[in-house]
């Protein structure tokens, strides 16, 4: 159980933290304002799952003890999550891809039998209804923009496309997680996630890349280089004055 | 945040007899306490100025979150990190207010930001300080937004109805910025020893700049009377400066940190706080581009910008599309 | 620049069912990417229910220079308000 809510929190916290790069820096001030707002419902959902780790989890620690003092190993994120932002048609890409499996996925756990985990999955699932839907008008929106806008996206999807199989690949603890009817297989997701995409890339006039080959790791623990660089930003803080309190 | 009064009108208060009966119109309006409204006949001075102050006050917000930007993704703790994402997002939403005040008056939004990203738009001197410690995250918010609120909340008075109307919706925002940047001093200054160490830190870069935020002294900026008279300025930016630090001293000794001016001290005459007068022949680098950060700053704006010409060209290309096919 | 987002006006009605109200305006490349960004820009604190998006253009003003014409004659027509008339104070709400 503890380790399922690390999966969730640990996405959230890993993805909010890449949004919250853009801060400042967005291509226009609205679209600045409309980041912040995904990049803090996401640490808001951090602190749901991660606190509600910790509490099953027992040691005393809290959703801050397991932010921001694991290292790289520990963390059960999706790799997609950890990518770099990259352009800003990367970031826009990932966040709808995400947004896509993670809607379906806390829809799901929304009626999970563990009271805990379907009232936290109620709550974000609306947040991430809003993420979805504007994460969605924007792919089609640029992917049927301009020829740059367009080419961008594409590069974009090619890209993160071997993010996605991970997100569908069931292992030991998935299925006592469904066996006990707290979260159903990550694969019941995929026929769903598919057809939903293939509409969305239809609108937007893009191609679905045919390479079906998945990158996995994040979700046992095995990263990509670039994990460890953002958490020697986002814990440096806490790993250089052990001792204080903020 | 909010644009510095640098360089003023530079017109003269003309008396009542020898204004046109328009112009005499529209300060009788003005002196009555009446909004004046974008589409009122406005004298070409008003407008001039008003579309400079207000586009550096939007200037100011939009550079302004790059400094505290800079701390987001190394913020603490997972609230830390929330508040200052909202308040930095805020910073952008003020900017959006502001621009959009300004576009009342006949400009795009476009333009200003092109005379900001050029560097012929100024904006206020504060940003061009670096935030290097995490206790600066507490002093920009007790300390710049302070100083901020101290005009902010007299231009709510201003003649120009959209800028007031933008002032007012700024300060409700802005109430908790102050907040809880008191709130991280607090906890810095009741921490370990390396945390009072920071806050004491962040005060000593950060006072002087701050106290530079309200412009020159009023001996050297004798123009301001027009503005004043157009109520486009509340008050003088000795009145401002004097208001914040009597308003700051208290607080600071409650931290228990030192003010890195040995003069400083209350006044039991005038009941008022006597202080120094900051480096101005520094302020004045600062405003000419040779802050510590004015390079990096206008750098990282011009990236953002010119990076997200792609995004913002393929919505509105979409958008057309659409429409044509609707036609 | 030609690609310039148009400015949308932002109406939002709050909680407690009163009429939409002029919030402030925004840029957006058409209606429903406005609504969007209304969304994120405007009900940051809770603010809103209910929110209308209306093109800065096709906004029709009444000119200032017409105050006089338009607004004044409605002045001393008092008896439109409850107040102009006397209701002793034995006969009871009305």
């Amino acid at each position: 159980m503890f380790e399922f809510l690390l999966r969730m929190g640990d996405n959230t916290l890993v993805l909010g933290h890449r949004v919250s790069e853009w801060c400042g820096h967005a291509p226009v001030l609205e679209e600045d304002i409309a980041l912040a707002n995904i990049s803090l419902d996401l640490i808001g959902q951090t602190r749901l799952w991660l606190g509600l780790a910790g509490e099953v989890e027992g040691q005393g620690r809290d959703a801050d003890a397991l932010a921001f003092r694991r290292d790289v190993w520990d963390f059960r994120n999706l790799l997609i999550c950890e990518r770099p932002n990259r352009d800003f048609g990367h970031t826009l890409m990932r966040q709808f891809l995400f947004d896509l499996w993670h809607f379906e996925r806390l829809s799901d756990l929304s009626l999970s039998v563990d009271d805990r985990i379907a009232g936290i999955a109620a709550k974000c699932v609306k947040e991430a209804d809003y993420h979805l839907e504007r994460s969605k008008d924007l792919i089609v929106r640029l992917g049927d923009g301009t020829v740059e806008s367009h080419s961008k996206m594409q590069t974009a999807l090619t890209a993160l496309w071997p993010y996605i199989g991970e997100m569908f690949t069931d292992d030991a603890l998935d299925a006592k997680m469904a066996d006990a009817g707290i979260a159903p297989l990550p694969s019941s997701q995929h026929v769903r996630f598919h057809k939903a995409l293939n509409e969305t890339l239809a609108a937007a006039t893009l191609m679905r890349p045919t390479n079906d080959f998945a990158q996995m790791g994040g979700r046992s623990g095995t990263h990509t280089e670039d994990l460890g660089h953002m958490l020697a930003t986002m814990q440096f803080l806490q790993r250089a004055y052990p001792d204080a309190r903020w | 945040m909010y644009a510095q009064e640098v360089k003023s009108t530079g017109l003269v208060v003309k008396p009542l007899d020898e204004m046109s009966d328009e112009e005499r119109a529209f300060q009788v309006r003005i002196d009555a306490g009446e909004k004046i409204e974008p589409k009122d006949w406005m004298p070409d001075g008003y407008r001039k100025n008003l579309v400079r102050q207000i586009s550096q006050h939007g200037h100011s917000e939009v550079v302004g979150q790059l400094p505290e930007g800079n701390w987001i993704t190394r913020a603490p703790t997972l609230e830390r990190k929330a508040i200052l994402l909202a308040k930095v997002q805020d910073e952008a939403g003020h900017g959006l207010y502001l621009y959009s005040a300004a576009e009342t008056l006949g400009v795009s939004r476009a333009d200003l930001i092109d005379d900001l990203l050029s560097g012929k738009a100024k904006y206020s001197s504060i940003f061009n300080y670096p935030t290097l410690n995490w206790a600066d995250m507490g002093a920009v918010g007790w300390l710049v937004d302070g100083a901020a609120i101290v005009n902010q909340v007299a231009l709510q008075r201003t003649s120009y109805g959209p800028y007031s109307r933008a002032m007012v919706r700024i300060c409700k925002e802005e109430s908790f910025h102050a907040r809880q940047g008191f709130d991280i001093m607090m906890k810095m200054t009741s921490g370990t020893a390396a945390q009072k160490a920071m806050a004491q830190d962040a005060l000593n870069r950060l006072w002087w700049p701050a106290l530079m935020m309200f412009g020159p002294p009023d001996a050297d900026s004798v123009h301001s009377a027009q503005s004043m008279a157009w109520k486009i300025k509340i008050m003088t930016n000795d009145e401002g400066r004097q208001k914040f630090v009597d308003q700051t001293m208290p607080q600071i000794e409650y931290l228990g940190l030192e003010v890195p001016d040995s003069t400083a001290k209350l006044n039991p005459e005038t009941g008022h706080y006597d202080f120094s007068d900051p480096d101005w022949a520094e302020f004045f680098e600062v405003l000419k581009g040779n802050g510590p950060c004015n390079v990096d700053r206008l750098r990282a704006r011009n990236i953002a910008h010119d990076k997200g010409a792609w995004f913002r060209d393929g919505l509105m290309a979409y958008a057309e599309k659409r429409k044509i096919a609707a036609e | 620049m030609a690609n310039d987002w148009p400015l949308w006006e932002v109406f939002i009605r709050g909680q407690y069912g009163l009429s939409h109200r002029h919030v402030g305006s925004l840029h957006a490349p058409d209606a429903e990417m406005a609504m969007l960004n209304a969304r994120d820009v405007y009900t940051r604190r809770n603010e809103g229910m209910s929110i209308w998006v209306v093109k800065s253009a096709d906004v029709t003003a009444s000119a200032p220079s017409r105050k006089g014409p338009m607004f004044d004659p409605s002045n001393d027509k008092t008896y439109r308000h409850p107040t102009f008339f006397d209701i002793p104070d034995d006969v009871e709400s009305m």
